[in-house]
């Protein structure tokens, strides 16, 4: 298995440890990465909310890159936020001819051409179609029985495309997990936004999404994620939650890659697990009792 | 999902912010006033006017009362509304193009929003890659409010002591993404 790997600006700096546990995980599982030569930002939320040109062409650029390539190979995407920026230009391509003009007008200043011919794909989609759990029960060392973790997908890699799950009850981690010898927490705020960045225009909006799920995940010793804004949301803001709604809601939260890792026996190191905000040394001895 | 892309094109109308509007008219036009994307949205708590009333008005054109609305700007983009609607409208991408709008105008409730989103691309205009403490340095510099820092300063020190961000003072770089920036706004210009 091959893909072209789209990291995205976050993995490169406060979702560092996403971008490290993914690499690991592949690379223990024999699948090949290729990084996109000198990709650029997929416009995150800030271009689609300042010009909808704008929206299409810095995607553009990047799928354009990747096409260039020629490897006959998908792209993988970690960040929901990059997954759909990237996917949407792809669909809205080959529906709508006058917009891929218009979008290779921008592109012509760069010599870049983008025929819409590349398959998108979310980390999470190739985890479990092309991975699968039973690869990866056939890998793990170390059963993590008797942890109850809580599988949170958020939006973006679930809507408006429903390619690899139920948009509306995910169940995709599920196997996943059940792979790891883990228990899954009951729960229905797995696809429940997590307010995205009005945690930094509009805190006390972002506060109260998260509290809703990070109440709901009490009785789980963790929450799983597959998006870095998804992540530093739950994990960076539970001194304010607590403040704000008087209970402590303090939860450990990581991403899917490390959690699978760590039941494969790969060091705390090779899944970036020092770079996380919210894991209690409890969880961590936890883990490390499991054999 | 039908999509019909909000050209801010206004060679065709003289007033870019009438042509703006007609697209995103154009993106509801078939709504039935149900109330499926105000009961989806995990924002709404937080709205003046529901999704579904702000629909409504764009229907009716009541720009006023749109323009002075902070429902657009509370949207996350979800994508809950989209997927329901039993009409398949587009919901999502009109606040979008609603949002697009509040920045043109420099709405007085999209502030912290579009200066936001302002400073986020001017670091990946210059960089190609967005620099998250050039990105925020720029916006506490354009929001002129020397306490918003404060509320940052204990997460940016976390993210600090782990390594993951690094102090960056706000710079030209190498103008890496200057000639694609150019190019669509020209376009959008014409």
């Amino acid at each position: 298995m091959k893909y072209l790997y789209y990291p995205g600006c976050s993995l490169q700096g406060s979702a560092r440890e996403y971008d490290i546990a993914t690499r690991a995980f592949l690379a223990a599982m024999a699948v090949e990465l290729v990084e996109i030569p000198d990709w650029t930002c997929c416009g995150a939320s800030a271009a689609e909310a300042s010009s909808g040109l704008l929206a299409l062409a810095l995607p553009a650029r990047v799928l354009a890159l990747a096409e260039a390539i020629n490897a006959g190979a998908d792209i993988l995407v970690p960040c929901s936020a990059c997954y759909l920026n990237l996917k949407k230009v792809v669909e809205k391509a080959r529906k709508e001819p006058g917009t891929l003009a218009r979008i290779n007008t921008v592109l012509a200043a760069e010599n870049l051409t983008l025929k819409a011919n590349i398959g998108v794909r979310h980390l999470l989609d190739v985890l479990v179609r092309d991975v699968g759990p039973g690869q990866l029960a056939a890998k793990v060392t170390k059963p993590l029985a008797g942890v109850r973790v809580a599988p949170y997908y958020g939006c973006q890699c679930l809507r408006p495309y429903a390619v690899f799950d139920d948009p509306e009850k995910p169940t995709s981690m599920e196997p996943l997990i059940a792979a790891t010898g883990a228990a899954i927490h009951p729960w229905t705020m797995g696809a429940v936004c997590c307010g995205a960045s009005h945690m930094n225009t509009k805190m006390a909006v972002g506060i109260e999404l998260v509290t809703g799920i990070l109440r709901a995940a009490k009785g789980a010793d963790a929450i799983l994620t597959v998006c870095p804004m998804c992540q530093m949301n739950l994990e960076a803001y539970q001194g304010q939650v607590a403040r704000t709604g008087g209970a402590d809601l303090s939860a450990n939260i990581l991403y899917l890659p490390q959690f699978l890792g760590l039941a494969m026996g790969l060091s705390d190191a090779e899944l970036g697990m020092g770079l996380n905000l919210a894991l209690s040394d409890r969880f961590e001895s936890r883990i490390a009792a499991c054999v | 999902m039908q999509t019909q892309p909000v050209q801010s094109d206004t060679s065709s109308n003289p007033d870019p912010v009438a042509a703006a509007l007609a697209a995103v008219r154009h993106m509801v036009q078939a709504c039935i006033q149900c109330g499926t994307c105000s009961a989806s949205c995990p924002n709404e708590f937080a709205m003046d006017f529901t999704p579904r009333r702000l629909w409504r008005l764009v229907l009716m054109d009541d720009w006023q009362a749109i323009a002075a609305s902070k429902t657009f700007a509370l949207c996350s983009a979800c994508y809950c509304c989209t997927l329901r609607c039993p009409r398949g409208l587009p919901l999502t991408e009109a606040m979008a193009a609603l949002k697009q709008l509040g920045a043109m105008l420099n709405l007085a409730q999209n502030r912290a929003g579009t200066l936001f989103y302002r400073s986020f691309l001017q670091s990946v205009r210059n960089h190609g890659r967005v620099r998250e403490t050039e990105f925020m340095t720029l916006y506490f510099m354009r929001m002129k409010n020397p306490f918003l820092p404060l509320r940052f300063a204990p997460l940016g020190l976390r993210l600090m002591a782990k390594g993951k961000i690094h102090i960056e003072l706000p710079s030209r770089g190498a103008g890496k993404l200057e000639t694609l920036f150019a190019k669509v706004e020209q376009l959008e210009r014409q």
